[in-house]
């Protein structure tokens, strides 16, 4: 089991409110990710949740049971943390097993849990190394193994990828998202990187300021933002806006529209401009047009095999089905 | 640009470290000769050098008229004593400090660190009464409390530096791992400061075996460490150059070895956290 409710949490330091009131709602066996920009209060949210932070006010359940006061060891939580926080005096057997030992659970099985753990996440050949001689991965892996043991009801992540390179980072990806399909365990995960959100999440949580801004499966959040903070943050690259008479057409202040839902042509089209930069992906391009006379720079996504260079007029049109439109306040309405 | 050491710089440099090293350790050289010359020989002006009839006559007569092994016994009783009671006291103070620190942490520090300013002489009288009444005078347990307290704040000081350097998520990890305070203390903050303690534990070792002060006013027999047995060798008499430097050289004589010995943490001890 492993449910997670939020009830009127908010959280204060000193004089300055991280989380307003908040109500969230993680339901038992979830992925969750808790996606937004640096500073926008999700790795607190993460740590209210751990109890290493004690909340301001507002209650927080865990499969129904307060767990307000009850301190971090007692919340059947385990966590994965940005730095690993591996002991480093400790070798991966011993770091993986701590938990156990903590539990005083059996020398035996705590034997067992440990080699399991390692079987799972290929660590049985670095069992009596110590952290310092691992690569980053590998220790990620340790955090990983060391939280597994513990079958807790949830997994916490705080940004667990971010200090990996982009190769090391896709692998993990796909290694934790594999972890939650055997384990079926509620998972808790913080990134500031939208791409991990859209590709792990089951529910996506998109937090600014401390605020809820939507709650959705990734392509509820990709195909109906509810307001343009949520429909600039999804997707990569980011949404065009248009604002002004263009926008006014469609009888909305900000049009936005994302860059694969433009057609380009060298001919004719319902927008043109001058490609600026043109980058080739080899599946796809990506073309930073300007000159639109719509915005600074328009994003469109291109099939890999269209050869628009720098300086080359092209000629634009988009998916009418698919424009979104945002009022005033940035809400989108249709 | 890296600047281009050249061998002549290099020479002059290790040059003027020898020098400095010497001009430090001279005393405790000269100290040491004299711990082998006669008494005629150890007054003799102009001093002499090296070019002297060798003798060990002090150090026998030394062993003759006092218990060196008591007062040894003292001093290791005293320093192991005050830094053991010292460590105990600090560890969870600096812990506290370092990891939940509240507004007035950096104020307390400098607050503690200030009693060090203090002449030890102004508290002398208080302390002297109070040890008259609880029978503490001559006793190693009250000197002990003494020395631990005089060196307690650079210990904390000492300490909070190295639990500094250790980051907090760490322990936040054994929190979430189940440790309890007891458990983070035990398995995780103090073997990781292992190497900061055990430099603090030396330094403090040195420090009290050291410290003279304290030792020299407030013991008579019972608690007399090896200061006492130095100083005994300054009489009214006269002083006996030659006795007063072999007691002095069998007083320094542990200490020096063990500070030969871990120079290297020492150093290491001293200079953490000064550079990242």
């Amino acid at each position: 089991m492993g449910q997670i409710t939020l009830k009127q949490v908010t959280k204060s330091f000193g004089n300055v409110e991280v989380i307003p009131s908040l109500d969230l709602e993680i339901g038992d066996g979830e992925f969750t990710v808790f996606v937004g920009p640096s500073g926008c209060g999700k790795s607190t949210l993460l740590r209210l949740i751990a109890g290493l932070e004690d909340i301001s006010s507002g209650q927080i359940l865990i499969d129904g049971q307060d767990a307000t006061s009850v301190p971090p060891a007692k919340r059947g939580l385990a966590m994965v943390f940005q730095s690993y926080a591996l002991y480093p005096h400790m070798s991966v057997r011993k770091n993986i097993a701590f938990p156990l030992r903590m539990a005083k659970l059996h020398k035996a099985e705590q034997d067992r849990r440990v080699e399991q753990a390692a079987a799972v996440l290929n660590l049985t050949d670095y069992l009596d190394r110590r952290p310092g001689q691992l690569s980053g991965g590998q220790r990620q892996r340790v955090a990983i193994g060391r939280a597994i043991v513990r079958e807790p009801s949830a997994f916490l992540f705080d940004e667990p990828l971010s200090n990996l390179d982009a190769a090391l980072r896709v692998g993990m990806r796909l290694e934790i998202s594999e972890l939650h399909e055997r384990l079926k365990t509620t998972m808790i995960y913080v990134t500031h990187d939208q791409v991990e959100a859209m590709t792990m999440a089951d529910k996506i949580v998109v937090l600014r300021a401390g605020n809820i801004e939507q709650v959705g499966s990734p392509l509820e959040l990709y195909k109906n933002p509810r307001n343009q903070f949520v429909a600039g943050f999804i997707g990569s690259p980011k949404m065009n806006f248009i604002q002004g008479e263009e926008a006014a057409k469609y009888g909305a202040h900000t049009i936005g529209i994302r860059p694969e839902h433009i057609a380009v042509s060298e001919t004719d089209g319902t927008w043109s401009g001058i490609v600026s930069v043109s980058e080739h992906l080899g599946s796809d391009t990506f073309f930073h047009i300007h000159d639109t006379g719509l915005a600074d720079t328009i994003t469109v996504r291109a099939g890999g095999e269209i050869g628009f260079r720098h300086g080359d007029r092209i000629h634009m049109t988009p998916r009418e089905d698919v424009i979104h439109k945002f009022n005033e306040n940035g809400l989108r309405f249709t | 640009m890296a600047r281009a050491v050249t061998t002549n710089r290099k020479m002059i440099n290790t040059a003027v470290a020898w020098l400095i090293g010497l001009l430090i350790f001279f005393p405790i050289l000269w100290t040491i000769l004299t711990s082998f010359k006669t008494e005629a020989q150890a007054i003799a002006d102009p001093p002499i050098f090296l070019f002297f009839d060798w003798t060990l006559e002090n150090y026998s007569v030394v062993q003759e008229r006092s218990d060196y092994m008591r007062f040894l016994w003292n001093s290791i009783f005293l320093a192991g004593g005050s830094t053991i009671l010292g460590l105990i006291i600090a560890v969870p103070a600096a812990w506290s400090m370092a990891f939940v620190p509240s507004k007035r942490t950096k104020d307390i520090l400098l607050w503690m660190l200030s009693t060090k300013m203090l002449p030890a002489v102004g508290v002398l009288y208080p302390i002297y009464l109070l040890f008259i009444q609880l029978g503490l005078l001559d006793s190693r347990i009250g000197l002990t409390i003494v020395l631990m307290l005089i060196n307690l704040p650079i210990i904390v000081w000492m300490l909070y530096t190295y639990f500094k350097e250790i980051p907090g998520e760490i322990l936040e990890a054994a929190r979430m791992d189940g440790a309890g305070l007891k458990e983070e203390l035990l398995y995780i903050l103090t073997p990781m400061a292992i190497p900061g303690i055990a430099s603090t534990m030396l330094l403090n070792f040195i420090l009290a075996w050291n410290e003279a002060f304290w030792t020299l006013n407030l013991t008579a027999v019972n608690a007399a460490p090896l200061t006492a047995f130095i100083a005994s060798y300054s009489s009214p008499e006269g002083l006996f150059f030659a006795k007063l430097s072999a007691a002095s050289t069998m007083a320094i004589a542990p200490i020096l070895i063990l500070g030969w010995f871990s120079q290297k943490q020492l150093v290491r001890g001293l200079t953490f956290g000064a550079v990242k």
